[in-house]
């Protein structure tokens, strides 16, 4: 029976370390499917997160790929998510790339590459689950008390 | 090329004065190679880095204005400044400023009470290290003055989150043909290879390194970091080229951390881009302050005929 279960981050983590190590001939035999599965590993990360944030994933598109939508969903009042946007744009990248001509001699190091950017994805989202704060100290600018307006604390100087 | 940034404020910033200071050290090396001038702010303050940022908002607008403001007394219209963080609040600061009247209150009231003048938006352009090599020389500028091309060296550039993020502070980017992209930088890689180096494709040039978090979260940073090295490598990059001193430190810093805590040894060489052109204008590797960082970058120097 296939196991249904959403697989946990060290399970994804197994994934990506066997994609980016793969031999070349196993890649480039298997080539749209690797493709297609790291785009499907980018989308179980970020529904780990919106499911753990209490959200409904979204089954919605950006740009035909559900991958982008559910960015855009967890970066939903979450600045900070803009972080890993470049991220997941980059996995639909490598995977149009090897989509488009699975036949290309590149395609192994496509596909190598794809799965490094996913593994930098996977790190970042867990380490928002430790550390929700990560990414909101630097770029995007968010305050960190959000219920204290800064106007009237800049008053009472 | 514009003459506008011949010569431009300078605003270094605290990490400049620090461990960023071989950032400081070649920004002002290169300038001078180039034929160009810098002229530091007068007792410039702290921008409000992302502990004020943080905290209230207003008052980082408030402290970056006050810089801004002194560019302007001093009769300057252009602010360079090398540090992403410090470029990223002056242009925070001048988007508020626009923007929100609550922010031009406080800033209006503070500089009042602080006794200088009112900074108003639109008076002082913020423009990065990169954009003022780029806009003052250009790259046939740049190539006609290499004396130690880059050839042979394959290069990472890496920009970090706070030069392109968020995106609407940045409104000169994405503005069509010559202008920087905010989802794919390229002036790094369009300087970078005038001066003869090879550049990589690299997928996390704008990636997070867990800068921030580099002290509170040690693991999460390294994990990231190592991720950002071990992809350069695999992507042939003899060296990570950076732009901001928070992103270099961490790399430097985590490279390390990585091989004490995971095990796992990175051998690709972190320089500032400014180290890079200064050594392709045929500076020393000391006059571009390499032996300030604290990676060790002598062997692939020496490899590569840099110095």
């Amino acid at each position: 029976m296939a196991d249904l279960r959403t697989p946990s981050f060290d399970e994804i983590a197994a994934r990506i370390d066997a994609l980016a190590a793969a031999p070349a001939d196993a890649l480039q035999s298997r080539a749209e499917e690797c493709a297609d599965e790291l785009l499907a590993l980018g989308e179980t990360i970020l529904e780990t997160w919106l499911i753990a944030r209490g959200d409904m994933p979204t089954a919605g598109t950006v740009e035909g790929f559900r991958l982008l939508a559910l960015h855009r969903q967890g970066a939903r009042g979450e600045p900070s998510f803009n972080a890993c946007r470049e991220t997941c744009r980059e996995i639909v990248y490598y995977r149009n790339l090897v989509r488009l001509d699975p036949a290309d001699p590149d395609t192994p190091r496509r596909l190598q590459l794809g799965a490094m950017v996913a593994r930098h994805l996977l790190l970042f989202i867990s380490g928002k689950l430790e550390v929700a704060g990560l990414g909101e100290f630097c770029c995007s600018a968010r305050p960190l008390h959000q219920n204290e307006a800064p106007a009237q604390r800049a008053e009472s100087m | 090329m514009s003459g506008k940034y011949k010569k431009v404020a300078y605003y270094p910033g605290c990490a400049l004065e620090g461990t960023g200071h071989a950032y400081n050290r070649s920004t002002k090396a290169l300038g001078k190679a180039l034929g160009l001038e810098i002229a530091e702010l007068d007792n410039w303050n702290c921008c409000g880095a992302m502990e004020v940022k943080n905290i209230d908002p207003k008052l980082q607008t408030y402290l970056s204005a006050r810089n801004l403001s002194i560019a302007e007394d001093m009769g300057f219209d252009t602010v360079m400044a090398p540090c992403n963080g410090c470029y990223h609040n002056l242009k925070k600061a001048e988007y508020d400023l626009k923007n929100d009247e609550a922010s031009r209150e406080v800033n209006a009231r503070l500089s009042s009470k602080a006794g200088h003048a009112t900074y108003e938006a639109g008076k002082v352009e913020t423009i990065h290290a990169l954009d003022w090599i780029k806009r003052a020389i250009g790259e046939d500028g740049l190539k006609a003055r290499v004396k130690n091309s880059l050839k042979g060296l394959k290069v990472a550039n890496y920009y970090g989150c706070m030069y392109t993020r968020p995106r609407h502070i940045f409104p000169e980017k994405d503005a069509g043909p010559g202008s920087e992209s905010t989802s794919k930088p390229h002036f790094m890689d369009d300087l970078l290879a005038a001066a003869g180096a090879e550049n990589v494709e690299y997928p996390l040039k704008t990636a997070c390194c867990g800068g921030a978090h580099t002290l509170s979260d040690s693991d999460t940073s390294t994990k990231l970091v190592l991720n950002l090295l071990t992809t350069a490598e695999a992507c042939g990059a003899d060296v990570i080229a950076t732009e901001c001193p928070t992103c270099h430190t961490g790399l430097e810093m985590h490279q390390v951390r990585a091989e004490k805590v995971l095990g796992r040894r990175t051998s690709v060489k972190i320089l500032y881009f400014t180290q890079l052109l200064g050594m392709a204008l045929g500076l020393s590797p000391r006059k571009v302050g390499v032996h300030e960082n604290m990676s060790d970058s002598s062997d692939l120097i020496r490899a590569k005929r840099l110095g």
